[in-house]
């Protein structure tokens, strides 16, 4: 996919994201609409994935680490066509198969469940280290919030991943720098960020992560890196394309209302009808 | 006793991973910088390509076999039960149980018979915490014949087993040509109509001790070997329990939780019986020689005849 077709997938992504949570009444804007430019290059450029064959055993894996920014992975997955768009509006809703967090027993193009923080990072370790076992091409990606990141899990599973040296695996940080209390600065700081990954043996790649020109050089360049895991610190806005909520910590967790509802709506229709006249 | 030849289940644990992995390619085997104690180190000797050590950080390593499971690896993962159920049971209940991935976990110095190290080791509540996870099957094998038997079972089970090893030696009990594991079914060792004493792990050893002695006092106790914790063979119980009308648990586990309060569920529901629950009786552990602990806190066979006895006075 070109530039101007990520884009424009990215605010089909961004639709489905604010839909499904609006429709839930509950669920987390904020780190889905940051990271939403990432799920749309790795499902639509990067990764070697059949939405008609979910489980091809060759495919590339991607575990969503920050789980609660499932509506960003569910709306790219419906748009990618691994389940109809239209379910998007069960999100969360009783009987629907679309919970709360990743459920990987039953939602297709989900490899791993998740939610609770630090664990799925582990997790990508382990199946890249699968993939190193079985001689395997296929490759392991997983997003991790920045808050996240203070849990100390992913340092035990990033110890590991520098250790065996799993080039095979990309952890990308969404580093849109808030978390439910604040500021990252202000609660309890990860930072710096890079020099931790690089001090776990990472080759590390900070870039703005809202930018698909940079994104495609980061994951390029993950690519080409041999002999380490790579990090790709994307610097990114929270709630980024729906103005009312970019950079608030306050959108996180929180639902729009109806009349927020219309408002996103309508200022995504106005950023694809852009995007057409190009 | 003294003929009797004895071994630690633990080492159990470690033989039957080198024979299932020549077996079976897919099987790898995790440690957390216990190789040596949780016996792992003896697949990592014949395996090394399949033997991931995880340092120490055993939560890391429970994801990481749910990551090596989704991938369609057969993982053991492996620390002292302590670490393995107690550290990581958010680990275990979230990546492993949840999404029901095919994980084995081999949990060793499960129990007071850790002994010297004292109670910050003694997991005492390893089994309470496993079998409150949903699909989660739990064993406690009474012996090495037993303990070999279970790795083979939960291998052939498809989903999350927890197995549940001791450090110390004991008394090989199952070394009889008819022996079979059967996943879920209980074994009756001895016939009785007076009480039912049903026993898990080492204690089974000290059931039957406990028995003859009450034999010799005319009293005549059925006792049941329920190695499989979860699911429990409910059938097997209630039919003990109707049959004597009383009944005794024995397990190196705290009361709260374990095998006794899992036969307490199901009496309740199917034959409501007293019960008495012999056990940890919600207190920490303590340093000493395991063989003088299980005596202090009357798990041996001596200890629990006393405890049964008093029961039917």
């Amino acid at each position: 996919m070109n530039k101007l077709e990520l884009q424009k997938t990215a605010v089909e992504v961004r639709k489905g994201i604010v839909t499904s949570v609006h429709s839930a009444k509950a669920g987390h804007p904020g780190g889905s609409l940051s990271a939403a430019d990432i799920f749309t290059y790795l499902y639509f450029e990067e990764m070697n994935v059949d939405p008609k064959n979910p489980k091809k055993e060759d495919r590339d894996r991607f575990v969503l680490s920050k789980g609660h920014t499932a509506p960003g992975l569910y709306s790219t997955l419906a748009v990618k066509g691994y389940f109809p768009v239209e379910d998007l509006v069960t999100l969360r809703h009783i009987g629907s198969y679309l919970q709360g967090h990743p459920d990987m027993k039953n939602i297709p193009g989900v490899d791993m469940s998740s939610g609770s923080l630090g664990q799925g990072i582990s997790a990508a370790v382990g199946m890249a280290i699968a993939g190193k076992i079985d001689h395997a091409d296929y490759r392991v990606y997983t997003l991790l919030g920045d808050g996240e990141i203070e849990e100390g899990q992913v340092w035990e599973a990033s110890m590991l991943a520098g250790f065996r040296k799993l080039d095979n695996l990309v952890v990308i940080v969404d580093n849109n720098d808030l978390q439910i209390d604040g500021r990252l600065d202000d609660v309890c700081s990860p930072y710096p960020i890079d020099k931790k990954f690089e001090a776990f043996n990472f080759h590390v790649i900070t870039i703005d992560g809202n930018d698909f020109d940079q994104i495609d050089a980061a994951f390029k360049e993950a690519r080409e890196t041999k002999g380490m895991p790579t990090a790709i610190i994307a610097k990114t806005i929270k709630g980024k394309g729906v103005s009312f909520m970019e950079d608030q910590a306050g959108w996180h967790g929180v639902a729009p209302n109806d009349e927020q509802y219309a408002l996103a709506m309508e200022e995504l229709e106005k950023a694809g009808e852009a995007l057409c006249q190009k | 006793m003294s003929e009797v030849k004895k071994i630690a289940t633990r080492e159990s644990y470690g033989k039957a991973l080198v024979e299932l992995g020549k077996e079976h390619e897919e099987i790898v085997v995790l440690d957390a910088d216990l190789a040596a104690s949780t016996k792992t180190g003896m697949f990592k000797k014949v395996f090394p390509e399949r033997h991931i050590d995880c340092g120490i950080a055993e939560g890391n390593m429970m994801s990481v076999a749910a990551g090596l499971a989704a991938a369609g690896k057969v993982p053991f993962a492996s620390s002292f039960a302590m670490f393995a159920a107690g550290r990581a049971f958010e680990q275990v209940r979230n990546s492993i149980g949840y999404p029901h991935l095919n994980v084995k976990i081999g949990a060793t110095h499960a129990g007071i018979s850790v002994g010297e190290d004292g109670a910050t080791h003694q997991c005492n509540e390893d089994m309470a915490l496993m079998r409150a996870i949903p699909g989660m099957v739990v064993i406690n094998p009474s012996d090495d014949v037993e303990a070999q038997a279970a790795v083979k079972a939960a291998y052939e089970h498809d989903g999350p087993v927890y197995m549940r090893f001791g450090r110390l030696a004991v008394p090989v009990i199952n070394d009889r040509p008819d022996y079979k594991f059967e996943l879920g079914k209980g074994v009756v060792l001895r016939a009785g109509k007076d009480v039912a004493i049903i026993a898990t792990g080492l204690c089974v050893t000290s059931a039957m001790e406990a028995a003859e002695k009450l034999a010799a006092d005319g009293i005549e106790a059925k006792v049941i070997n329920i190695h499989t914790i979860k699911p429990l063979d409910e059938e097997l119980v209630a039919e003990a329990a109707r049959e004597t009308g009383k009944v005794v648990t024995v397990e190196e586990h705290s009361v709260i939780g374990g095998l006794g309060s899992a036969v307490c569920d199901a009496l309740a529901a199917k034959a409501p019986t007293p019960v008495l629950k012999i056990g940890i009786q919600d207190v920490f552990g303590e340093s000493g020689p395991a063989w003088d602990l299980l005596k202090l806190y009357k798990l041996d066979g001596q200890g629990v005849y006393e405890q049964v006895k008093e029961y039917l006075a």
